[in-house]
């Protein structure tokens, strides 16, 4: 029995939700080894070399895979699968997208987002936006499974795995890359950030963003959030999204500024070490999950909090 | 083109989840409903493609039990044109699904399938992928805009960090993000009329599905609650609580 680990990578480097999964996989037994499924990946591969506790790392390299389209990347996880007992992968965008669609490949009934580990074939995973927690079984004899990063403590670095070359089926033709538009930020990623300073609705523009959420983030080196509320109105964009249907953080602080808690909201953050809200409505939910409050005009409190952060 | 739409009948968003007492799931008896909040996407989303000439006909569907004919209403009072319930009283997990919209697809020939990328009851998020797995057709899933061009359509998707865009060859598998559009409000005239489209009722061995669940859920628990700490004074008690206590700064 092995467990087949699909590394979340840019060609070059591994991120870090590949070091949470790798973590789930050690709590299933077994070899685990590490897929990178990309173009001119070799760095990458090197990387998940040194993961601890990886077995082998699978390099697949092919202009198709370059840019992890569904379509080729599922293909290449169903050439693979029928050795391994389980495939996981993180819960980010790119998990999400391809899972799924090996999993009808193989007839297989993915099990999304798993927040724990119960057994071989029994997992823990939030529905409802996090207000319940099931555990399922799998009857499947192959598991596929996406992992919810923050329940996973990453494993370390340390260890010089071999790398075996797998072939890449072809390119189906199915899709085609078109371009990207990366949010260029000289902060932290969100999901990966020890703090994070998150706005909502109370922010009231996406310039008041900039002019008094911004200096708060700088002061602490924290990456930026918001909840739905301010995504829909516009003042910043979607995948600064912390919520249900956006990214789920657990960082060692969440300071949430004019935010007030709607549950959907609150399933993306409350697994946060430290949470601080600062809210005019001091009958905000928010408050009910904070475990520091401040009351009142966040116009003046967050600047006020920046000189005092200065001391 | 015709363009089928899948919609799911899920607990309304505003309601508060209550786990049952002996944790075998959650209470859903006199619970309002509504359809997923992504789906209404997909319906607004295909509506508003016909009404610029690039659809001729939309169908929607949805897999589930009888009171589920009120969310295909729905979804007609928006625009559609008609509807198929796949009726079925049995727990339906996403494979199952997939399955089943797939051989509503190939009665029905679409030339482009939508809908939302996650139900907000089981948060899955996997039909879209698997039913343009089964059916070996291109998927662009956590779409924020679609363009059709001919055979193919061209969508920006929501993705960690930012936006990517990806040509797809049609047929294909469309999923909503938000940003996608905001839906209209169903009007009351539209509400009668959608009481006069077609809603026709199929049975899954009628279309030949096994929809056995694949997955047991032995249990269904309430996450264990977050303590409610304390307010604090002024931003300067603030800072202090953050250096000294919770040593977070």
């Amino acid at each position: 029995m092995a467990v087949l680990v699909v590394a979340e990578h840019d060609n070059k480097t591994v991120r870090k939700a590949t070091l949470n999964t790798v973590a789930a996989a050690q709590k299933l037994g077994g070899d685990i080894h590490v897929l990178i499924a990309g173009h001119e990946a070799a760095e990458a591969a090197k990387a998940a070399a040194q993961i601890a506790g990886v077995k082998k790392v699978l390099h697949a390299d092919a202009p198709h895979l370059g840019e992890f389209l569904a379509e080729n990347v599922a293909g290449l996880i169903v050439s693979l699968a029928k050795s391994y007992s389980h495939v996981l992968a993180p819960a980010t965008s790119n998990g999400k997208n391809v899972m799924p669609r090996a999993a009808a490949l193989l007839d297989v009934q993915q099990i999304s987002d798993i927040s724990g580990v119960e057994g071989a074939d029994t997992f823990v995973r939030p529905i409802y936006a996090g207000n319940a927690l099931a555990t399922v079984q799998s009857k499947d004899p192959i598991k596929l499974i996406t992992v919810r990063t923050t329940a996973f403590d990453a494993v370390s670095l340390g260890n010089s795995a071999p790398i075996e070359s797998v072939a890449a089926p072809a390119d189906t033709g199915l899709s085609a890359f078109v371009g990207r538009e990366v949010s260029k930020s000289e902060r932290p990623e969100l999901t990966a950030a020890k703090i994070i300073v998150s706005g909502g609705r109370g922010m009231g523009s996406g310039e008041n963003f900039t002019k008094v959420l911004e200096p708060l983030a700088d002061r602490l080196g924290a990456a930026m959030g918001a909840s739905r509320a301010a995504v829909d109105a516009g003042f910043v964009p979607n995948d600064w999204q912390v919520g249900q249907t956006g990214k789920i953080v657990a960082p060692d602080l969440y300071l949430a500024v004019g935010i007030s808690g709607a549950i959907q909201h609150l399933a993306g953050m409350k697994d946060s070490r430290v949470i601080v809200a600062i809210n005019k409505d001091e009958e905000a939910p928010i408050f009910q999950v904070a475990d520091f409050g401040l009351v009142g005009d966040l116009f003046q409190l967050v600047p006020s909090l920046v000189e005092e952060l200065k001391k | 083109m015709k363009i089928l739409v899948a919609v799911k009948r899920v607990i309304d968003f505003n309601v508060k989840v209550r786990v049952k007492a002996d944790g075998s799931g959650v209470e859903t008896a006199n619970v309002k409903m509504s359809m997923n909040p992504f789906d209404e996407i997909a319906v607004e989303e295909a509506v508003r493609l016909k009404e610029a000439g690039a659809a001729t006909e939309i169908v929607v569907v949805s897999c589930g039990a009888t009171a589920t004919q009120e969310t295909l209403r729905t979804a007609l009072a928006i625009g559609a044109d008609r509807a198929i319930l796949v009726e079925s009283a049995a727990e339906l997990q996403p494979l199952a699904v997939a399955k089943l919209l797939k051989a509503v697809c190939q009665k029905e020939s679409p030339k482009l399938v939508i809908m939302g990328k996650q139900a907000i009851d089981d948060d899955s998020n996997q039909t879209g992928q698997m039913l343009a797995a089964l059916l070996g057709w291109p998927q662009a899933t956590f779409a924020s805009k679609l363009l059709l061009k001919e055979d193919k359509a061209q969508v920006t998707r929501e993705v960690d960090g930012g936006l990517e865009t990806v040509s797809v060859r049609l047929p294909a598998v469309v999923t909503t993000d938000l940003r996608l559009n905001e839906p209209r409000y169903v009007t009351l005239p539209n509400i009668m009329k959608a009481k006069k489209k077609t809603l026709e009722v199929l049975k899954p061995e009628a279309l030949g599905v096994d929809v056995s669940p694949r997955l047991s859920t032995l249990k269904v628990v309430e996450p264990s609650k977050r303590k409610a700490g304390v307010k604090v004074a002024d931003v300067k008690a603030l800072v202090d609580k953050l250096r000294n206590e919770a040593k977070v700064i």
